[in-house]
């Protein structure tokens, strides 16, 4: 390179960052995107928690005391959509712009522009969903899954707007997949092969592969219910053809690798954080990536298990429980290897392990009641009751939230340049461990003992855990507040933060100060 | 990997959140409208947001646009930068080929199960109970249902006009990549009549889709609310007439970018990927043709 354009590149390379609003509007810059999507999507994780405790507290004793049973609909729908698609998603996404540009040696997504319009669709998105909330008619109150006909023929009016809420999202969620995926492919150091790869650079490369596949077809399904709503036409209506279970097939197509993109990055944080603390490299890292990908070819194919009791042929039955039975074998190999990666290894419990290894164990637990609902003959039992809402808030919690947790935990010193104080993570972890297990675990009782999910009421025999369940909720919800002030006064009066502030942690993200300066790695460091 | 250059990051920008606005006032006054013309209520607010957030949106593109093309053309991308641009095209164009799968997953699901069952085949036929008599028969000319439905009098033959657009986008194909041979050789002149005959043929194939559209609404009454398959032929063909305008556009500003002299043999991503899109959406058609039309 020339050297006028090596002064050209210097000069423009120092930029500080833009002041005032004006920096977070046009940004480009990865770890200000980054920041906006934590930040966005803890605001969101607030929100939608929120609506957990009105439901938990309509919930604490049987017969009705707060809210009306329409308005009730309205926060389970509302709770579950702002939880996927406000809250756990744009938090990987958050982390994936932070720290994969750090992780590979790379300067910047590879798509800079486009990464901030990811961003400001995402809010447009959420602003067009939560704004249902105030609409004639209400929010959206056919559960997050939205199957047709409650939400076509009965749906109320704000549907259609929930339709466009998701197409914006969807839009947002793939091109943020797209640039990781060019970022990852396109813009690593010299000599860091793939293999080389960071497990949560892994994770994150083919969640984006399942988020590309897969955004569009809930983009197709979102459009034939607006057609079948304003248009007239007849894809979930039998009278003309059409069929009620065909928006089941296409919206499972999307939503179990939907379950997956929630968690896969999750499995790359817990794979980069437990080798730290156990101050050992990770076992089986190419197993690890080979499991990953097979998670992810079989999440195509397994759909149709959330749709056991809708009247499927029986060899339709057989093949989704069998292909589901399979997944168990890859989750497994993790599950066996980040144990393993801790098996005489010289432990310390900081707060980002103590969430990792809740998530090895509390992510098993869900995993398994994963592996009874599987079985196609027992889902008839289990299907639609809390069984389910135990299981998957049992892969979600310590699966997706507990992940970002750790990372946050993990990366904060790198982002904020402060330590967190180390009691108050603590305090946190078990807070959170305590009131999550109080409040689902029992969910599993009344689910087997048949009490369906999605209701406002329910009979007495089920008063004494749901008022337990209530009580767990509530103390995970007020928890989740004091993050906000360990991250506050961390940031506030934190410790300074050494470049590396884990003796055990391997990668190029700690090679950079703390915190990482605006820009970093202008010129790519080289990777043996 | 990257090499040793130094990655071209741009400044900040103002056009995403500019595109982000657009996208908010679009699509709220797109909503309105639907749901205040379903309710009988007035849509004159609903068309203002409407229109107003799709020139905010045409207005983000046409500068967002701007500054990429003079950001290649004053020569800040590097190779580096290209292969960005080209994985970004690529997956771009893979999100819409599951966009098209899973409307054809719609389709096959429902010609092979569905309305079988309601005809009262197999282990699920029990559904034939709720409509008696009820026929299974493909293309689904009388619904389960003909009072809520009232099915098509007959459907597009596919050896018409949908013959005449198949020649048609092949050949747009055809042209195109004759175009593209001619621009590797740096040839201008056959590279720009070509890709303008391209563009042409997109045209013609539109014309001939409205023309189609036209013929079914008029003479077949085929149409959105005429049961299944208007549903699903409208939905199909229709994204597809959608794409093939887009990429229409997208030839169409590449070939102004030609004229102006802007691509050369050794650069030309710009090209390449409205050519790719092309390229994809002359598939679908195949595909569409081969299924929607002929079988």
């Amino acid at each position: 390179m020339s050297a006028v354009a090596d002064a050209h590149a210097v000069d423009h390379d120092h930029h500080g960052p833009a002041k005032g609003i004006a920096r977070w509007l046009f940004t480009t810059n990865h770890k200000d995107i980054g920041t906006m999507y934590l930040v966005f999507s803890f605001a969101m994780f607030l929100t939608g928690g929120a609506m957990a405790m009105l439901i938990r507290a309509e919930l604490f004793e049987p017969g009705m005391q707060l809210i009306q049973p329409a308005f009730y609909n309205q926060m389970t729908t509302m709770h579950g959509l702002i939880m996927v698609f406000g809250a756990v998603m744009p938090a990987f996404v958050g982390l994936a712009n932070w720290m994969i540009p750090l992780m590979i040696g790379a300067p910047d997504m590879a798509l800079p522009r486009m990464n901030n319009w990811s961003f400001w669709l995402l809010v447009t998105g959420a602003l067009i969903l939560t704004s249902t909330l105030f609409m004639d008619g209400g929010a959206p109150n056919f559960g997050w899954t939205f199957y047709a006909p409650l939400s076509t023929t009965y749906g109320p009016d704000s549907t259609t707007f929930f339709i466009f809420a998701i197409h914006i999202m969807g839009i947002s969620s793939i091109m943020g997949a797209i640039n990781v995926i060019a970022t990852i492919i396109n813009m690593r150091a010299p000599g860091m092969t793939f293999m080389k790869m960071p497990m949560f650079v892994w994770t994150w490369l083919i969640t984006a592969f399942l988020l590309i596949a897969v955004m569009p077809v809930l983009a197709s399904v979102v459009t034939m219910m607006l057609m079948d709503i304003h248009f007239g036409t007849a894809f979930f209506d039998a009278a003309g053809g059409g069929d009620p279970v065909l928006f089941q097939h296409v919206f499972w197509f999307f939503g179990h690798p939907e379950v997956y993109i929630m968690i896969l990055p999750a499995f790359g944080i817990i794979s980069q954080i437990i080798p730290a603390f156990s101050r050992k490299p990770l076992f089986g890292y190419t197993s690890m990536v080979y499991a990953v990908a097979a998670i992810a070819i079989l999440s195509f194919l397994v759909w149709a298990h959330h749709m056991f009791t809708v009247g499927m042929p029986i060899a339709g039955e057989l093949f989704f429980m069998y292909a589901t039975m399979i997944i168990a074998v890859p989750t497994g190999v993790k599950i066996f290897n980040w144990i393993s990666t801790m098996f005489r290894g010289s432990l310390t419990f900081e707060t980002p392990m103590l969430f990792a290894i809740g998530f090895v164990v509390l992510f098993t637990v869900g995993g398994l009641s994963g592996v009874m609902l599987a079985i196609a003959p027992a889902d008839f039992q289990y299907h639609d009751t809390y069984f389910v809402v135990a299981h998957f808030h049992y892969v979600l919690i310590p699966g997706a939230i507990y992940g970002i947790f750790a990372a946050v935990y993990y990366w904060l010193p790198k982002w904020s340049g402060r330590m967190y104080s180390e009691a108050l993570g603590k305090a946190h972890f078990w807070l959170s461990f305590i009131g999550l297990n109080v409040a689902f675990f029992p969910m599993h009782f009344v689910g087997l003992a048949g009490m369906p999910r999605r209701y406002v009421d329910y009979p007495i025999q089920f008063a004494n855990f749901n008022m337990i369940s209530s009580i767990g909720a509530f103390l995970f919800g007020i928890s989740q507040l004091l993050l906000v002030y360990i991250v506050y006064r961390a940031i506030r009066s934190g410790n300074k933060a050494p470049a590396r502030p884990w003796d055990g942690a391997q990668g190029l993200e700690w090679t950079v100060p703390s915190p990482a300066p605006y820009h970093t790695f202008e010129q790519p460091p080289k990777v043996d | 990997m990257s090499g040793n250059q130094s990655y071209y990051v741009p400044e900040s920008s103002i056009w995403p959140i500019v595109g982000s606005i657009g996208m908010l006032l679009l699509f709220f006054g797109f909503g309105q409208l639907l749901v205040n013309q379903s309710n009988g209520d007035p849509t004159t607010t609903a068309w203002v947001l409407f229109t107003v957030g799709a020139l905010t949106l045409i207005y983000m593109i046409v500068g967002w646009l701007r500054d990429v093309i003079n950001e290649s053309r004053s020569g800040l991308y590097d190779a580096q930068m290209d292969r960005s641009f080209r994985q970004g095209m690529a997956w771009f164009i893979f999100s819409e080929v599951a966009f098209f799968a899973a409307l054809f997953g719609a389709l096959f699901y429902v010609r092979v199960f569905v309305v079988p069952w309601l005809g009262g085949e197999g282990a699920k036929g029990a559904a034939n109970m709720l409509w008696e008599g009820f026929e299974a028969q493909w293309p689904l000319l009388n619904n389960p249902d003909s009072s809520a439905y009232k099915g098509p009098d007959s459907v597009v033959g596919a050896w018409g006009l949908p013959l005449l657009n198949t020649v048609l986008l092949v050949a747009s194909s055809i042209t195109l990549t004759l175009s593209h041979k001619a621009l590797m050789y740096d040839k201008r002149k056959p590279t720009i009549y070509w890709l303008a005959l391209t563009v042409l043929l997109g045209a013609t194939f539109l014309f001939f889709q409205v023309e189609e559209y036209i013929e079914a609404y008029a003479h077949l009454n085929l149409t959105l609310d005429s049961g299944i398959y208007g549903s699903l032929f409208f939905l199909m063909t229709g994204f597809h007439g959608l794409h093939v305008l887009l990429g229409g556009i997208i030839l169409s500003v590449i070939l102004v970018r030609l004229i102006k002299g802007h691509f050369s043999s050794h650069e030309h991503f710009g090209y390449e990927a409205g050519a790719w899109y092309w390229h994809f959406v002359d598939v679908v058609w195949i595909l569409l043709f081969t299924f929607v039309y002929v079988i």
